[in-house]
C-alpha cells in the first residue's frame, strides 16, 4: 500500500514536470506567433475589449472596496501607536506593493482566465480549431496568440486601475470617515512611495502575472478534453492553477526585486 | 474584418485610460519627476553613514536637490559618498554636508549647509567639512554612562543602576 | 484568383492508405488498413460508430498521426509531413466538418472571407468568389448572421461552401447528412454531386446513410470491425461476403428498429412500503 502511494507520487511529480515542459513548449510557440506575420491587430484589439473594458467594473469596485478596508483596518491598527496620519502611506504602499497586482490577477483569472478557456475549450470541442488547420490557418497564431498577449498588456492597466481605486477607498473611509487630515494622507503616500521600488516592482509583478494567466488560460483550453465536461474541468483547473502560480511566484518576485 | 468603431474607441480609451492611470502613479505619487535634473556629481567622506541609502535625498533648507548615487569605504576604512545635486546650483566651497533622520526613527538623508565662499564646487570636488551620522544607541549609551560617572560614589563599591 | 487547376492535376489527386495502423489511448481503432480512393470520383466511406471513419478524416487532413503506415495525399505521405509541407499540401484540400465548424464569433462572410484574407486576397476578389460560392450552395443573404442563428441545414451548405471556397483538389466530408431532414439531405446530396460533375473534384465522403451512398458513391470503403472492403457500389451490392451483405441490408427502413426480444414492461409498485 506504501508502495502504491509512493508509485502515484512519482507518477504525479512525472506528469507534473511534463505539464511543465509542455506549457513551456507552448508558450514558446506563442511568442514565436507574435513575430511571425501577419499582425493580428483587429484580433488583439478584440481581445482587449474583452479582457480588459469588460473587466473594468469588478477591478473598480473591489478596488474601492479593498481601499476601504484598508482604511479601517489601517486606521485602527495605525492610532494604537499614534501613527494614524500615515495612513496614505500605509494604504498605498500595501496596495501597490502587493495587494494591487495580486488581487487584480485573482479577480482577472475568475473573470477573464476562466471566460478564455471556457471560449477556448469550446472551440476545440465543435472542431472550430481543427477547421482552421485544414484551412492552412494555424490556430495559435489566429486564436491563443492575441488571448494571450491581450491578458499580458491589460494587467499592469488594470492593477494601476485597482491601486488608484483603492487610495482613493482608503481616503474615502480614512479621511472622511475617520478624520485623517487630507493633506497629510496625500503627502504621506507620496513620500513613502518610490519610483522605482515600489512602482516599477509593482507594474513588474502586474506584467509577471499576466504571463502567468495568460499562458495558463489558454493552454488549459487548447488541452481540454473536447466534450463538455473537458471545458467545464477545462476552466476550473485554470482558475486553481492560476491561483496558486499567482500566489507563489508573488514570493518569489517580492523576494528577487526587495519590494 | 471591419470591427465596430464604437468598440476601438472604448479599447483606445481604455489603454489611453491606463496609460494615464500609470503616469499619475508614476509622477504625482512615486516623485518620478526627478529622474533629469542632476549633473553636478559630488564627493563627501564621513565616519559614519548611519545607514544613508543611495538614492537618499539630497536636501538643501528641505528642498530636494539632488539624490545619493554610491557609498563605499575608501583607503581610510571611511564613507565615501558620491551625490548627484542639480547642475544649475552655485555651492560655495566651504559648504558643509551632515546626514541627518526623518523624524526619530526615519530614513537618514543629507543636507547641505551652505557657506559664505566666493569659490564654487566643481564637478568631481570634495566637500570637506562633513557631520557624520548620530547614532541614536551610541547617544544613549554615552548618556547612561555620563550619568554613571558623575554620581558620587559611583565606581567603586555599590554600582547603582 | 488562379482558375481550378484540378483539370491538370486529375491524376494526382487521389488518396491511398498504407497498411496504416491507428490507436487512441490503448484502443485501436484501425488496424493495419490499406485502401485508395480515386481521382475525380465520390468515394464514400460506411461503417458503424467507433469504426473510425472520422479518423480517417482527420488522417487525411494530418490532423492527426497513425501509428505506423503511410498515407498518401497526392503523392505526397501526409503522415511523414513537417508541419509546414502540411500547411502547403492542405491548400489543396477542403474539409466539410460534422457540426460546421464555423468560428462563431464570425460572421458568415467573415468566416468564408477568412481563407482568402490570410492569402492576401483583394477585398473585391474576396466578396466576388464568398459569394459565388454560397450562390453555388443555395444560399443567399446570410452574409451578417452568425453562425448560431443558422438553421442545421444551413450549417452545413455554408461549411461546404467554405469547403470549396479555395478551389480543393480534394474534398473531404464528415457525415455531411447527419442531424438533416430528408429533403436537406438530399438538397446536400445533389449539391455534392453536381459539384463532382462539375469540376472533377476528388471527393470522400463519410456518412452512415446507405441509400445515399449508393446512389451517389462512385468507390465504396465499408469499415469493418477486422478490415475494410471496398468497391463500387455494384460490386458490393453483388458480394457474396457475408458480412458486406448484412452490413448493406442494416438501417436502409429508417422507422423503428425491429427487435426480436419484447421489453418486459415492468409497472411501478407503487404499493410497496418504503
Amino acid at each position: 500500500m506504501v508502495v502504491g502511494a509512493i508509485q502515484d507520487l512519482g507518477w504525479a511529480a512525472t506528469r507534473f514536470v511534463e505539464t511543465l515542459g509542455e506549457m513551456a513548449l507552448f508558450g514558446v510557440n506563442i511568442a514565436r506567433a507574435l513575430v511571425t506575420p501577419p499582425s493580428r491587430f483587429r484580433l488583439w484589439v478584440e481581445e482587449l475589449y474583452k479582457l480588459g473594458v469588460l473587466s473594468l467594473v469588478i477591478i473598480g469596485v473591489c478596488g474601492l472596496a479593498v481601499g476601504m478596508v484598508l482604511g479601517l483596518q489601517g486606521y485602527n491598527t495605525l492610532s494604537r501607536f499614534g501613527a494614524a496620519e500615515s495612513l496614505g502611506a500605509v494604504v498605498g504602499l500595501s496596495l501597490l506593493r502587493e495587494l494591487g497586482p495580486v488581487l487584480t490577477a485573482l479577480l482577472a483569472t475568475g473573470r477573464a482566465g476562466s471566460a478564455t478557456t471556457a471560449e477556448i475549450g469550446t472551440m476545440v470541442a465543435t472542431e472550430q480549431l481543427d477547421g482552421l488547420r485544414m484551412l492552412s490557418v494555424d490556430p495559435i497564431h489566429f486564436v491563443i496568440m492575441p488571448k494571450a498577449m491581450a491578458m499580458i498588456f491589460v494587467m499592469p492597466i488594470l492593477s494601476t486601475l485597482f491601486i488608484l481605486c483603492g487610495i482613493a477607498g482608503g481616503y474615502l473611509v480614512g479621511v472622511e470617515l475617520m478624520g485623517v487630515d487630507a493633506g497629510n494622507y496625500m503627502s504621506t503616500l507620496r513620500s513613502n512611495v518610490d519610483f522605482r521600488d515600489d512602482v516599477v516592482g509593482s507594474m513588474l509583478k502586474a506584467f509577471i502575472f499576466g504571463i502567468l494567466v495568460g499562458l495558463i488560460a489558454t493552454y488549459r483550453g487548447y488541452k481540454a478534453a473536447p466534450t463538455s465536461a473537458g471545458v467545464s474541468a477545462a476552466t476550473t483547473s485554470t482558475v486553481v492553477i492560476a491561483s496558486v502560480a499567482i500566489l507563489i511566484s508573488d514570493y518569489v518576485i517580492t523576494a528577487l526585486w526587495g519590494v | 474584418m471591419t470591427r465596430s468603431p464604437t468598440r476601438d474607441f472604448i479599447v483606445g480609451l481604455f489603454v489611453l485610460v491606463g496609460l494615464l492611470a500609470l503616469g499619475y502613479l508614476s509622477v504625482s505619487i512615486g516623485g518620478l519627476r526627478y529622474n533629469g535634473a542632476g549633473g553636478l556629481p559630488l564627493f563627501a567622506v564621513f565616519d559614519e553613514t548611519g545607514g544613508l541609502k543611495p538614492r537618499a535625498p539630497v536636501v538643501i533648507s528641505g528642498v530636494k536637490v539632488g539624490q545619493v548615487k554610491s557609498i563605499a569605504l575608501n583607503k581610510d576604512f571611511r564613507a565615501r559618498v558620491e551625490i548627484d545635486v542639480d547642475r544649475n546650483l552655485k555651492l560655495p566651497s566651504d559648504t558643509t554636508a551632515s546626514i541627518v533622520t526623518a523624524g526619530l526613527l526615519g530614513d537618514r538623508y543629507i543636507t547641505l549647509g551652505i557657506g559664505g565662499e566666493d569659490e564654487y564646487l566643481k564637478p568631481g570636488d570634495e566637500i570637506a567639512f562633513t557631520e557624520s551620522a548620530v547614532i541614536l544607541e551610541r547617544l544613549i549609551g554615552k548618556f547612561i554612562h555620563n550619568a554613571g560617572v558623575s554620581r558620587p560614589g559611583a565606581g567603586e563599591g555599590d554600582k547603582d543602576p | 484568383m488562379r482558375a481550378a487547376p484540378v483539370q491538370e492535376g486529375v491524376a494526382e489527386a487521389r488518396v491511398e492508405f498504407r497498411d496504416v495502423h491507428m490507436a487512441f489511448g490503448g484502443r485501436r481503432v484501425l488496424r493495419g488498413l490499406s485502401c485508395s480512393f480515386p481521382a475525380g470520383q465520390i468515394s464514400v466511406v460506411l461503417g458503424g460508430s467507433g469504426s473510425g471513419k472520422s479518423t480517417l478524416l482527420r488522417l487525411i487532413g494530418g490532423i492527426v498521426r497513425p501509428q505506423t503506415g503511410a498515407v498518401m495525399v497526392a503523392g505526397e505521405d501526409v503522415a511523414r509531413a513537417s508541419e509546414r509541407e502540411l500547411q502547403h499540401l492542405r491548400g489543396r484540400l477542403g474539409m466539410m466538418f460534422q457540426g460546421g465548424a464555423l468560428l462563431d464569433s464570425m460572421t458568415v462572410f467573415d468566416n468564408l472571407a477568412l481563407p482568402l484574407r490570410e492569402h492576401g486576397e483583394k477585398e473585391a476578389a474576396v466578396e466576388a468568389a464568398v459569394h459565388q460560392c454560397l450562390s453555388a450552395v443555395g444560399l443567399s443573404n446570410v452574409d451578417e448572421l452568425l453562425p448560431g442563428q443558422l438553421s442545421g441545414g444551413m450549417t452545413k451548405r455554408v461549411a461546404l461552401a467554405r469547403a470549396i471556397l479555395t478551389r480543393p483538389q480534394i474534398l473531404l466530408c464528415d457525415e455531411p447528412f447527419s442531424g438533416l431532414d430528408p429533403i436537406s439531405s438530399r438538397r446536400i446530396e445533389s449539391l455534392l454531386v453536381g459539384i463532382n460533375r462539375q469540376s472533377g473534384m476528388t471527393m470522400v465522403v463519410v456518412s452512415h446513410h446507405i441509400a445515399s451512398t449508393m446512389r451517389m458513391a462512385g468507390h465504396v470503403l465499408i469499415l469493418l470491425p477486422d478490415g475494410g472492403v471496398e468497391g463500387s457500389p455494384a460490386e458490393l451490392r453483388g458480394s457474396s461476403d457475408p458480412r458486406v451483405a448484412s452490413f448493406l441490408s442494416e438501417d436502409i427502413d429508417e422507422s423503428y428498429a425491429a427487435t426480436d426480444a419484447p421489453v418486459e414492461f415492468l409497472p411501478i409498485n407503487t404499493n410497496r412500503a418504503v
